[in-house]
């Protein structure tokens, strides 16, 4: 089972505390590898909210290529920030040479674009940068959007905090919105794609678990949309599932629990609104979800939010005080990031319900 | 010497012999009032016994006329091996045993100018079927624990309707965050995945036809199990089609039309809307060829039903005038939808063949949102008469056909909107569940089941050609026969019974299924979780292969 966490706060917060969080929750194949997805961010992106980061892992070759698609597109760099890296004798860690957070600005021909087209054309050049860079596994392009930055790798985390020099807190890089994991996938072999969270055009979404719909999720997503790809991990479709739903169909977040673990036909036709439950479960039985897990995920404005699979395989705690909303697979996770806090208002999601956090971190407890 | 005529029928040219043991016979005539095909007789022999009533043996010779069973040896009585009379012989005195140098499939036809006919099964499958070679290999443990089977919640419903993709529902985002219906959507009934396959009422004696509708009603009222049963052609009793059980009721409309006209007029009296008409073009045991019921079997109240004469009754292969995908879709469909006022989902049914996958992609750009569901129909279903040529050596396995159905949906992105039903010999091991569970994981919607049902009711016949005579009217079970003294061997509610508890027990092992799985709800298109130990069956199916 994997470790999941993410925390969201009214101030900047540092990824040590993420590094924190996970630490105390280890075990088993757990320190495989590390990843976190920055969403909001502060220190040194604070000034670039608007203009979209890459975040990408290469080789020499591999960043040459992804340059040259990008000058090709017309964007036009603004800003880069480059993680100091530490390299010692006997780190658990396979570093690629070059780490890139670059932020740019928008071709010239997409100064009056709608914001739609902006977000797609980035979407498409991500895509376009990755498929080019797949073949020979000349590098990993994570994200490219504003406001966010994402950070994959594959060892210990411990190891992995050291080498990018996370373990001290500063100024420079910081989110409001931060969802982290520390391990890279069992059940398919490791691609550094393949650890949590997964990030698409806004959207972020890591689970702690087991889809044992995988097969048939893919098989539906795959038609859905190009920027569906990839499914190096099982818990990718519920990213997809996410998008889909909130993005393309435009349906609110509470409708995503009733595509993903559907009532039992038996308590629908108790409901008022049974022709809507019966018409979306039907149309989207594809993407239901069985099996054990938790998703945490994130909107593109922010909101985070948490639930279960139908049955309640998976633990997750939600933990908080005034300024910091914490989740954690494991309660020992938040009493290490958040000790002061009064742990009898924590809240255990159960399987019936979707818990949100707003961006005022007021936290509200759906029924599905 | 007597001549021999050489081209006289033996009963050794018959597919099987009666064996016969005069010691133990108390010619009770049990045997011979039972045979319904009239394969035995009595006769008088005149036997020769040696005995000796004297101390010291001093044989004598004896000629007595004594009474015998013997064979008939005329084929239109050849036995068919049921072993009626061996069920009913008091003294063991009698069975019949399988010929194996039968010259029948050569003197049948050298005699009759005609080619066998008989009851639904292909007698030449002898391989293991390709749902014996899968496994349900995936079986949760530690990452995705199994579930408890018998204390976890399971949604075990199929959608019988066409389904629309999401971006295409007729849904509102209201200001409050809701979405709200706000037009017309396609009839989907959510119902058991396991449908009590097409037997007309006229293949099935009245009592067995009867008992299913009855299990079906028992199931539904007092089980909680929404299974449904297919009318089979030839239409329905009146007062079913005016009675609330309709709605457990799908009723199909085959190429004959046999007893439309009756559910027509009946319509406007109808209190419930049926669960579902099937439009049947083709049926998997014997495609190309009607459904034969003979005139033996067309009794009074099939006449009145049919509003026929009693005469033999071909279901013609296809609907004639209906000659392309097009036609079928635009005439029946929407003047079947219209005529139930767009209520009630209206599917089609085809035998699988290598041109089912043609079909079905015609069928899912449907641009109508009508076609309610496609069933595929395999070579080793069927349950009605036929020649023996069809059920032998015409049709196509079903397994495959499903998967590709799927796999074209898959490729489309279109997998679900019509819903995939199949058959064709699930169930033929007698282990349902496991059967409808495989198909469901290769893509299956759901699936019917025909003989089946017969089985479970008390018939006697096989696939290695025992019994097979339910085109003859002489069922000696009573289940594919009009004559009353032959149906009075039937009990009614036996039958529900053993149907009823047939379905409880199959519902509970398919739970058993999915709950290693970890699936809660139907695993359809988990390919994934199914192994097959036969490397071709693997590639083919694309599930893993394993040794």
């Amino acid at each position: 089972m994997c470790r999941i966490g993410a925390i969201k706060s009214l101030n900047y917060v540092h990824p040590s505390r993420a590094l924190q969080l996970m630490n105390s929750q280890q075990k088993g194949h757990d320190n495989s590898g590390f990843a976190v997805v920055m969403q909001d961010l502060g220190g040194v992106f604070k000034d670039y909210k608007e203009f979209p980061t890459i975040s990408l892992a290469c080789t020499d070759e591999g960043l040459k290529a992804a340059e040259a698609i990008l000058d090709a597109i017309g964007f036009r760099q603004v800003f880069e920030w480059v993680p100091k890296t530490t390299r010692k004798p006997g780190m658990d860690i396979q570093a690629l040479p070059n780490y890139v957070f670059r932020t740019f600005d928008y071709p010239e021909n997409f100064k009056n674009a709608s914001k739609r087209e902006k977000e797609d054309l980035l979407t498409n050049t991500r895509l376009k940068i990755r498929t080019v860079m797949e073949p020979n596994e000349a590098g990993f392009v994570y994200s490219f959007w504003p406001d966010v930055v994402t950070l994959k790798e594959i060892g210990d985390p411990r190891d992995i905090g050291t080498f990018f020099g996370l373990w001290e807190a500063d100024e420079s890089f910081t989110a409001k919105v931060i969802t982290t994991q520390c391990r890279q996938n069992t059940n398919y072999a490791i691609v550094r794609y393949a650890a949590h969270p997964f990030f698409l055009q806004g959207y972020t979404a890591l689970a702690n678990g087991e889809n044992t719909f995988y097969q048939k999720n893919k098989e539906f997503q795959a038609s859905l949309n190009p920027a569906y790809r990839g499914f190096e991990s099982d818990s990718q479709c519920f990213l997809y599932t996410l998008h889909y739903m909130h993005r393309e169909l435009g349906w609110p977040l509470n409708y995503y629990k009733h595509i993903i673990t559907p009532l039992p036909f038996d308590e629908v036709q108790e409901r008022p609104d049974r022709d809507q439950l019966f018409a979306i479960r039907q149309s989207l039985a594809h993407l239901e979800i069985n099996g054990p897990n938790t998703i945490i995920g994130t909107l593109p404005d922010h909101t985070m939010f948490v639930c279960c699979d139908a049955k309640k395989l998976r633990p997750i705690v939600v933990g908080h005080t005034a300024d910091t909303v914490v989740l954690s697979s494991e309660v020992c996770g938040i009493n290490e990031i958040l000790p002061e806090r009064n742990w009898e208002q924590d809240i255990y999601p159960n399987e019936r319900e979707i818990v949100v956090i707003g961006n005022n971190l007021e936290v509200q407890r759906w029924k599905q | 010497m007597e001549t021999v005529k050489i081209n006289d029928i033996a009963c050794n040219d018959l597919p099987w012999k009666v064996v016969y043991d005069t010691e133990r016979c108390t010619m009770c005539g049990s045997c011979v009032a039972a045979c319904t095909f009239g394969a035995i007789k009595p006769k008088v022999e005149r036997r020769r016994k040696a005995f000796s009533d004297t101390n010291t043996p001093e044989p004598k010779i004896n000629f007595a006329a004594t009474p015998v069973i013997s064979q008939s040896n005329a084929l239109n009585n050849y036995c068919r091996g049921c072993g009626v009379c061996e069920r009913v012989c008091p003294n063991n005195a009698i069975r019949s045993e399988r010929n194996p140098d039968s010259r029948f499939n050569v003197v049948y036809q050298s005699t009759t100018a005609s080619g066998p006919k008989r009851g639904g099964r292909n007698n030449l499958e002898v391989q293991m079927r390709t749902l014996d070679t899968l496994r349900v290999g995936r079986i949760s443990q530690m990452t995705d624990p199994s579930l408890d089977a018998q204390r976890h919640s399971f949604d075990c419903l199929a959608p019988l309707g066409r389904i629309l993709p999401a971006d295409k529902l007729p849904l509102t985002l209201m200001p409050g965050g809701e979405l709200v219906q706000n037009g017309h959507t396609p009839p989907v009934r959510w119902i058991y995945p396991v449908i009590i396959g097409d037997m007309s009422i006229g293949a099935l004696s009245w009592r067995m036809w009867e008992a299913v509708a009855m299990a079906v009603a028992y199931l539904n009222e007092e089980c909680g199990l929404p299974v449904r049963m297919c009318s089979g052609e030839g239409g329905m009793p009146v007062r079913l089609l005016k009675s609330k059980y309709l709605k457990y009721m799908i009723l199909q409309i085959a190429s004959g039309h046999f007893g439309w006209n009756r559910i027509i007029k009946a319509m406007p009296h109808m209190v419930e809307d049926p669960a579902g008409v099937l439009i049947k073009i083709g049926q998997g045991a014997k495609p190309g060829d009607g459904g034969l019921l003979m005139a033996a079997k067309v009794a009074s109240h099939i006449q009145a039903i049919r509003g026929v004469p009693k005469a033999d009754l071909l279901s013609p292969p296809n609907h004639q005038g209906l000659y392309s995908i097009e036609e079928s879709v635009q005439k029946m469909f929407l003047s079947f939808n219209a005529a139930f006022g767009f209520r009630v989902p209206v599917a089609i049914k085809t035998a699988a063949s290598a041109t089912s996958v043609s079909v079905f992609n015609n069928l899912v750009r449907d641009p109508y949102n009508i076609v309610g569901g496609y069933f595929i129909d395999g070579i080793d279903g069927g349950t009605g008469a036929a020649h023996d040529i069809s059920l032998d050596h015409t049709g196509h396995p079903v397994v495959s056909k499903l998967r590709d159905c799927y796999l074209a949906a898959v490729a489309q992105g279109r997998q679900g909107q019509i819903p995939l039903w199949a058959a064709g010999g699930l169930g033929k091991t007698g282990n349902l569940a496991a059967d409808a569970f495989k198909m469901f994981c290769l893509g299956a919607n759901g699936v019917f089941s025909g003989k089946l049902i017969l089985q479970i009711a008390g018939c006697v016949g096989n696939d290695n050609g025992r019994c097979n005579a339910c085109n003859t009217g002489l069922c000696p079970a009573g289940i594919t026969t009009q004559d009353p003294t032959l149906v009075r061997r039937l009990n009614p509610e036996k039958v529900a019974e053993n149907l009823v508890n047939y379905f409880l027990g199959m519902d509970q092992e398919l739970r058993k299924l999915m709950a290693p799985i970890g699936n809660s709800s139907l695993p359809v298109g988990r390919s994934d979780c199914l192994v097959s130990t036969n490397k071709e069956v693997a590639d083919r199916l694309q599930v893993q292969y394993v040794c």
